[in-house]
C-alpha cells in the first residue's frame, strides 16, 4: 500500500452563512474516513481533545452535524514557544440520505476519535435479484 | 501577499494604483484571518516553556498510549509509534479517506537540557502531554550583589 504523506495540518471549518459565533475559539474541520460496510456506514473523525461529554451530534432532517468542544488545559505560567497545531473546536456537517436508519445511529468517542455507525435502512441493503431463465 | 511585485509606490498626485493598493490591503486583511500554523509532520506538536520546565503536547488521536515510544537523547525528545488503518474487508469500501496513518518518528528539539528521569507523560483524549523538568545545572541562577 502506498504510504500517504505524513504532513498534517488542521483545516479551518467553513463558516456557516448567517451564523455568528459566541465562542472566540477557532473552529477546525476534522479529518474523516467514511467506510461503507455491508449493513452500515462507518464515519471516523479525528478530534483530539474531545471526549464523550464535549461532543455533540445532531440530526435535523438530512443534516448531520458533528461538533466537538475543546478546552485548553495547559497551565497559565507556561509560554507557547513552538506551534504546529492550533487549539479550537471541531465542526463538520454532512447530509445523509433516506438510506440510513436514523433511529439506529450509534456514536462512540475514544482517545480523541469519534466513531459514528450509521446503519442502513432495510430498503437500502443490497438486494440480490434472481434472474430466471425463460423456459 | 497579493500584487506586491511589479511596481513601486508611485509619486504623489494622480495615482492610478491607489484603488488597487487599497484593494490589496483589504484582501490581505481578509485573508489574514485564514493564516494557520505551518505544515508539520505527524503528529503535530506544540512546545510550552517557562524557566523551570518545558511541556510538549502532541495530537495523536486514536493511538494506544502503550504503543507510544518516548525517548530523550540530550536535548532531543523523540516520539515514535504507529497508527493503524481501519480493518477494511473486501466487500467494504472507502467513500472518503482523509485521516493519516502509518509509522511515525518525530524528533523535537527542546529549549534546554532536561532531567530525563523526572519526565512525566500523560495521554488523554488523543493528546499526549510530556512534562520535562529543566536540568538543575541549567536553571538560571540569581546572583545577589553584596554591598561592601
Amino acid at each position: 500500500m502506498i504510504e500517504k504523506t505524513k504532513e498534517t495540518q488542521k483545516k479551518p471549518a467553513h463558516e456557516t452563512e448567517g451564523v455568528e459565533r459566541t465562542r472566540a475559539a477557532q473552529i477546525y474541520r476534522p479529518d474523516v474516513d467514511i467506510i461503507e460496510k455491508k449493513d452500515s456506514i462507518l464515519l471516523i473523525a479525528d478530534m483530539p481533545g474531545v471526549d464523550e461529554k464535549t461532543v455533540d451530534i445532531t440530526l435535523e432532517k438530512d443534516i448531520l452535524t458533528i461538533y466537538g468542544r475543546v478546552d485548553v488545559d495547559v497551565a497559565d505560567n507556561l509560554e507557547l514557544v513552538h506551534r504546529e497545531y492550533g487549539t479550537g473546536d471541531y465542526q463538520r456537517i454532512f447530509t445523509i440520505s433516506d438510506e440510513i436508519n436514523r433511529d439506529g445511529i450509534k456514536a462512540t468517542v475514544k482517545n480523541g476519535i469519534l466513531q459514528l455507525l450509521l446503519p442502513k435502512a432495510e430498503v437500502a441493503k443490497t438486494k440480490k435479484i434472481p434472474v430466471h431463465a425463460e423456459t | 501577499m497579493l500584487w506586491t511585485e511589479g511596481f513601486d509606490i508611485p509619486l504623489r498626485g494622480f495615482n492610478p494604483w491607489t484603488n488597487l493598493l487599497r484593494f490589496e490591503d483589504e484582501m490581505n486583511r481578509l485573508l489574514s484571518r485564514f493564516t494557520f500554523p505551518s505544515v508539520s509532520e505527524f503528529p503535530p506538536v506544540n512546545i510550552w516553556e517557562n524557566e523551570q520546565e518545558a511541556v510538549v503536547t502532541a495530537e495523536i488521536p486514536g493511538i494506544d498510549p502503550k504503543a507510544i515510544d518516548i525517548s530523550i537523547v540530550g536535548k532531543t525528545l523523540v516520539l515514535s509509534g504507529s497508527r493503524e488503518p481501519e480493518n477494511v474487508k473486501e466487500e467494504e469500501s472507502y467513500h472518503r479517506r482523509e485521516r493519516w496513518y502509518g509509522k511515525f518518528t518525530k524528533s523535537i528539539e527542546l529549549p534546554f537540557p532536561v532531567e530525563s528521569d523526572k519526565v512525566e507523560a500523560r495521554f488523554a483524549k488523543g493528546i499526549l502531554t510530556v512534562k520535562l523538568p529543566r536540568a538543575e545545572a541549567d536553571k538560571p541562577k540569581k546572583i545577589t550583589v553584596k554591598s561592601a
